[in-house]
């Protein structure tokens, strides 16, 4: 069997943003890049498309504005029957996110609140998009952030397995000129005609169409690595144990990866259900399951990789928050900023992030959203920083300055 | 001749007039093409692929004719499908008759004293209880009715602009009471109106319970709305009900309304345009959703005030006419025609279609104020359709993989569970697409290393005869025929395109390896499986 039959980085070529983005990245971030030695951070972006309601969440359950704005809505004070796990003098943890709390304990998780992205929509399509191309504003940029960020740091020998995306499709983030491969899970992911493999990577060698003959060379090389890695065969250690939902087999996946010694550096990954417009529930309820299902999944994601937690920075986002107050229907409406989480190696954890202003005045946007008190690229910036070490951080968000969150060492 | 018919004959002259107006070099349609090649080019535009026997339907109409005729598809004979289909029994009930024929599982579960939390609990009840009691029932019934259309139906632009209307008013079945309201969704809101006017189309999607609940407008209200204090008063609320506290406004369907079904996201809407059109579809909701699931407007639950969409004051005092005004605004609005128009060129054309083609179709449908079949007639017959560029230029959506690689052999189908389970391995969960944006039309989604091992995988089980439910007969090749002469009318017979030579000489040392292995050193014909699996397999093939 041959082993590498193509040259598969041939694709590589410069991004055609490369040159706008020149000089935006501020002195703290350049020495985060530049003054360490240690090996690169794997960084895995877990997206919550729907429009995530961080007020619940991460909820300020010491702001009085909050209990009013949501009178069937509002997570109760620490204390109180279903209330939150308190987490400082105004925030609390969503109850449904036990599951998390021994690890903002140990410091090993965090949160960004009021996080959004300026200049964005109220649409999920077109903020989900600017969420993931990282160019608010701009339709028209054909790649990803964490695809750019590849394009920053390229390794022409990596494996097939460099970046991943866990999900059916591969997603926006990930899109451009950098190798990634979308696989919905190691599991079934094997040619069940293996003795087939060598005539189809002949077939698709040859195809005319750019984006099959390089998804086929990406696929059929992740298929040998997969299969001489045996990596959907590594059992859970630590006694972790997943449950057997979406996101928990996504992240048992990107554990195996990481195990697996394939060269693992990006995983992005997905989980919908989030755009609670009716019922959305308190303490428990709709929101609540899908909270459950999180927490457990990041919980035993954390347990399986135990010390090795370090090597990893899990960060957690959503392309916008909800309206303030409750609508009339027990839901909320498309908003504006959420919370973000951040969970793993680098990250400054216990602690909520970025600065709160309250529930009303500065802190609402247009008399009804959450106001944006930190912008997301800011945090991905870090996030960067911290995991690949991106040289321009300039180049993969073009045109924009983040400023200091100090959500990471 | 009635104004719209007046409308449509000088909208088509237009498009007639714009073709001439071409260079001269792209002539008429399909000029210098095959009369394969347009036969090809049309059944995997306006079809699910070329099967032999919709090839022999061109061949003896001829290829204008065959388009007119797939333009009024109730012509059609199709009653073989039909006698098909006739065994699907939710299909054919309303929707009353589905809630109270497949009861949930969770109320089954109840009734049984158990805890329908638990899902263990919910796993024994699916055990114990027919399967054709339950609920999922009625999505198997639907999707086997769509793969069997899908693949068999004479119909099959038909079949194919369902697919397409569909994605664009999505609804997703596991939300709620959603899926008891499918099958009707699709029967009565979509179906009747695919080749009319987009203003009856949108109006019966606006009306129907399934996009109602999907995007919760049934429970949006004027502000304040309360319930309690209309009980209170001797209205006949129900006590649960009234107990909810005040309703509300919902802008879930508003916006999505103005986002995806009509202006896009860019056609100069605002967030007060969004509000304002929510206040005026309150009250449009449903009688009973669980029992009845029909469309009901509730006049005490509409906001009776003046509203301001898109720079137009909808008078105070109005009713259900208020969605109506807004629904006529948005039909006759050019964004909503250059919307429309690149969604359809999309579709039938290029991912990235030319903008000349989308002003010309905007314009056909703004003339013929919104009538489809024009949009269609002017889209099938324009140059950009018939251009090389536009031949092979679209990936296959994995529906239209799955489906064209059956057709492509001929083949049958009952849309049973292992043909769902590899549609669903590729990414396309029918009926089941969560966000309101629908199934993604073009190609850049689809194409990723995991959908692409499951399509693969696919073409090797269906040609290996391992699809179960699922039949296709291979093309026959010449007794005592080589290698190469097997392997050319194996891929013609399949691909309609001619093998490069790369992909040529992939395909025989793929044959060659079996010919090695045979003992008494004679030439054994080649196997017929193995080379369709690879053709079905090929980059080619995911091309349309």
């Amino acid at each position: 069997m041959r082993r590498t039959s193509f040259p598969r980085r041939v694709f590589l070529k410069s991004s055609g943003l490369a040159f706008l983005g020149l000089g935006l990245c501020p002195g703290f971030l350049r020495r985060a890049v530049a003054e360490t030695t240690r090996p690169r951070r794997t960084l895995v972006f877990v997206f919550l498309r729907g429009g995530a309601d961080g007020l619940s969440i991460v909820p300020p359950v010491g702001d009085p504005a909050y209990p009013a704005a949501r009178p069937t809505l509002a997570i109760p004070r620490p204390g109180a029957e279903g209330g939150a796990l308190a987490l400082d003098g105004t925030f609390g943890l969503h109850p449904a996110l036990a599951p998390l709390e021994p690890l903002w304990r140990s410091g090993a998780l965090a949160a960004v609140h009021a996080a959004g992205l300026h200049g964005a929509t109220r649409s999920h399509f077109d903020a989900q998009d600017f969420c993931e191309s990282g160019t608010p504003g701009a339709k028209s940029t054909e790649d990803g952030w964490l695809n750019r960020c590849l394009q920053e740091i390229p390794e022409p020998r990596a494996g097939a397995f460099r970046a991943v995306a866990l999900q059916g499709t591969l997603p926006r983030t990930l899109r451009g000129t950098a190798p990634a491969v979308a696989v919905e899970g190691l599991q079934g992911f094997r040619l069940s005609g293996h003795e087939r493999l060598d005539s189809f990577e002949g077939l698709y060698a040859g195809a005319v169409d750019q984006a099959l003959r390089s998804t086929g060379q990406e696929a059929f090389e992740a298929l040998r690595a997969a299969a001489s890695a045996e990596l959907s065969a590594r059992p859970p250690e630590n006694g972790a144990v997943y449950a057997r939902a979406p996101l928990a087999r996504r992240l048992q996946d990107t554990a195996r990866l990481l195990r697996g010694g394939v060269g693992l550096e990006v995983v992005a990954t997905e989980m919908g259900g989030w755009d609670t417009h009716v019922a959305e529930g308190g303490s428990t309820g709709q929101l609540a399951g899908r909270l459950r299902e999180l927490g457990e999944a990041l919980a035993a994601f954390a347990r399986d990789l135990g010390p090795r937690l370090s090597e990893v920075t899990v960060v957690v986002m959503t392309e916008f928050g909800r309206t303030v107050r409750e609508n009339g229907n027990r839901g909320t409406d498309h908003g504006t900023g959420s919370v973000m989480l951040l969970l793993g190696g680098g990250v400054r954890g216990g602690r909520v992030h970025g600065g709160w202003r309250g529930l009303d005045g500065p802190g609402l946007f247009e008399d009804r959203d959450l106001a944006i008190g930190t912008d997301v690229r800011s945090v991905l910036a870090e996030a960067l920083a911290a995991t690949l070490r991106p040289p321009d951080l300039g180049r993969v968000f073009p045109g924009f300055t983040p400023s200091r969150v100090g959500a990471f060492d | 001749m009635d104004a719209a018919s007046r409308l449509t004959t000088v909208a088509l002259v237009l498009v007639g007039f714009a073709a001439r107006a071409s260079p001269p070099d792209s002539g008429g349609p399909g000029d210098g093409w095959s009369s394969e090649k347009q036969a090809v080019h049309v059944l995997n535009r306006l079809a699910y692929g070329p099967s032999p026997a919709s090839l022999a339907e061109i061949e003896s109409m001829g290829i204008q004719a065959w388009i007119d005729s797939q333009l009024r598809p109730a012509a059609i004979d199709d009653r073989a499908v039909e006698a098909k289909l006739a065994p699907f029994r939710s299909l054919q009930m309303s929707t009353a008759e589905r809630l109270a024929t497949y009861e949930p599982e969770v109320k089954l579960a109840r009734q049984r004293g158990l805890d329908p939390a638990d899902p263990e609990t919910r796993a024994r009840l699916a055990e114990e209880l027919p399967m054709g009691a339950l609920p999922r029932q009625m999505g198997a019934e639907l999707i086997a009715a769509r793969l069997i259309r899908a693949t068999e139906s004479r119909r099959q632009l038909e079949e194919v602009l369902l697919d397409f209307w569909f994605n664009h008013f999505n609804v997703a079945a596991q939300k709620g009471a959603v899926r008891w309201m499918l099958a009707s969704y699709e029967q009565d809101a979509l179906r009747p109106h695919l080749f009319g006017s987009f203003r009856d189309l949108l109006g019966a999607v606006a009306h129907h319970p399934a996009m109602l609940f999907y995007l919760d407008n049934w429970m949006s209200t004027r502000e304040g709305f309360d319930l309690g204090a209309l009980r209170r008063a001797g209205a006949p609320v129900p006590k649960k009900l009234a107990e909810g506290g005040k309703l509300g406004l919902n802008e879930n369907y508003a916006r999505e309304l103005l986002e995806l079904h009509t202006l896009g996201v860019d056609g100069g809407y605002t967030q007060a345009d969004v509000r304002e059109v929510a206040r005026c579809f309150t009250g449009w909701g449903i009688d009973r959703p669980r029992q009845v699931g029909t469309f009901a407007f509730h006049p005490m639950a509409h906001d009776r005030g003046e509203k301001q969409v898109l720079g137009r004051t909808i008078a105070a005092g109005g009713g259900m006419e208020d969605g109506e005004q807004v629904l006529d605004l948005l039909t006759a609005h050019p964004s909503t025609a250059r919307f429309l128009a690149r969604k359809l060129a999309q579709k039938f054309v290029a991912d990235e279609p030319p903008p000349a083609l989308v002003e010309r179709l905007a314009a056909v449908y703004l003339a013929t104020r919104g009538d489809l079949t024009s949009v269609y007639h002017a889209l099938f017959g324009s140059t950009e359709f018939w251009s090389d560029r536009a031949f092979g230029a679209k990936t296959k959506t994995p529906l239209e993989f799955t489906v064209s690689a059956v057709r492509a052999l001929g083949g049958t189908t009952y849309g049973d569970v292992a043909l769902v389970k590899a549609l669903d391995g590729m990414g396309e969960l029918l009926y089941r697409a969560q966000p309101p944006t629908g199934w993604p039309e073009v190609a850049a989604p689809w194409v990723n290393a995991g959908a692409l091992v499951s399509r693969i995988n696919f073409a090797l089980a269906l040609t290996a005869g391992r699809v179960p439910g699922t039949e296709v007969r291979l093309p026959e090749v010449a007794r005592g025929a080589g290698a190469s002469e097997s392997v050319e009318t194996l891929s013609r017979a399949v691909l309609h395109v001619p093998l490069s030579a790369a992909t040529r000489a992939t395909l025989l040392r793929a044959v060659a390896g079996e010919e090695d292995r045979m003992p008494d050193g004679e030439t054994r014909s080649v196997d017929r499986a193995q080379v369709a699996g690879l053709l079905l397999g090929s980059p080619e093939f995911q091309k349309q």
